[in-house]
């Protein structure tokens, strides 16, 4: 059984890790250092004369092999460590009677990338490198409490009698209704756009990675009970 | 022994397995997307930036 949800989880880390980081290094990275150039003071955008104006371009990933190759193994560990809470999840559900086919493990996936970046993006969005933002410990005390709020109120959603599923909206509304920690000043550096395209490209790029990580977990789960 | 007993005995490993998956993921994440180490910080910072962790 152990054995199974660990198969599972890892086979599906690797697969939603080497995805995500192919859809990242295409799209993500090179505006996440277009953004370093801005944090660094390479490139200016608000200039001294008071003109808003920069070149687009970012630059080339560059020959950091040693700083690439980092971003993929973090990729496929963080999820497997996520593979391992869907595979834990779909096998309690199983416990519960409700069965999992690969189909429906893309809607787990889904939900799963609802839970954890769409809906602490709503109050905390990707942020380029050089964003100034309130204190690092309010930040990820809102975002986990987003994630487990989020969570819940999907799994009520999905499988809660009677009224239990708007009390599941309800939750998943909380953390938003209270807001998420923010500063009093704007301090961006980068041009908004590249910060905008940057939050939308890092959130298309997980949602692939979740949805092949809920299809690949449901898929393996299957194949090794059978 | 009766078909609920047999199943009550399977499913106590399978809740053990369960539980050991959901602490080994929750402690993978802990390391990859929450610690401030500096070394993990470092190795994680462009991954975790395009998984919009709360990073620095």
């Amino acid at each position: 059984m152990a054995k199974n949800l660990f198969v599972s989880a890892i086979c599906a880390g690797i697969a939603a890790g080497l995805l995500a980081s192919v859809l990242q290094f295409t799209f993500v990275i090179p505006l996440l250092l277009e953004g370093e150039l801005y944090e660094t003071g390479a490139r200016v955008h608000f200039g001294a004369d008071g003109s808003p104006q920069s070149d687009r371009g970012a630059p080339s990933l560059g020959g950091d092999w040693a700083r690439h190759s980092m971003t993929v193994a973090f990729n496929i560990v963080t999820y497997t460590g996520y593979g391992l809470l869907l595979a834990a999840m779909i096998s309690f559900a199983a416990l519960k009677g409700i069965t999992t086919s690969a189909r429906q493990g893309l809607i787990w996936g889904l939900c799963g990338y609802i839970a954890v970046q769409l809906a602490p993006a709503f109050g905390l969005p990707p942020e380029l490198p050089g964003t100034i933002a309130a204190e690092v410990g309010q930040r990820q005390l809102w975002w986990i409490s987003t994630i487990l709020a989020s969570a819940v109120g999907l799994g009520l959603i999905a499988f809660g009698r009677s009224y239990l599923p708007v009390a599941g909206v309800i939750l998943m509304a909380i953390p938003h209704l209270l807001g998420a920690p923010h500063l009093d000043t704007f301090f961006g550096v980068a041009p908004p756009e590249l910060a905008a395209e940057f939050a939308a490209l890092s959130l298309g790029a997980a949602a692939a990675g979740w949805v092949m990580l809920g299809y690949v977990v449901a898929a393996t789960l299957k194949r090794l009970e059978s | 022994m009766t078909t609920q007993s047999k199943a009550i005995a399977a499913s106590v490993p399978a809740t053990a397995g369960i539980t050991l998956a959901f602490i080994t993921g929750l402690a993978l994440l802990m390391a990859s997307g929450y610690a401030q180490a500096t070394a993990l910080h470092d190795a994680a910072h462009d991954g975790r930036h395009a998984m919009a962790f709360p990073c620095h």
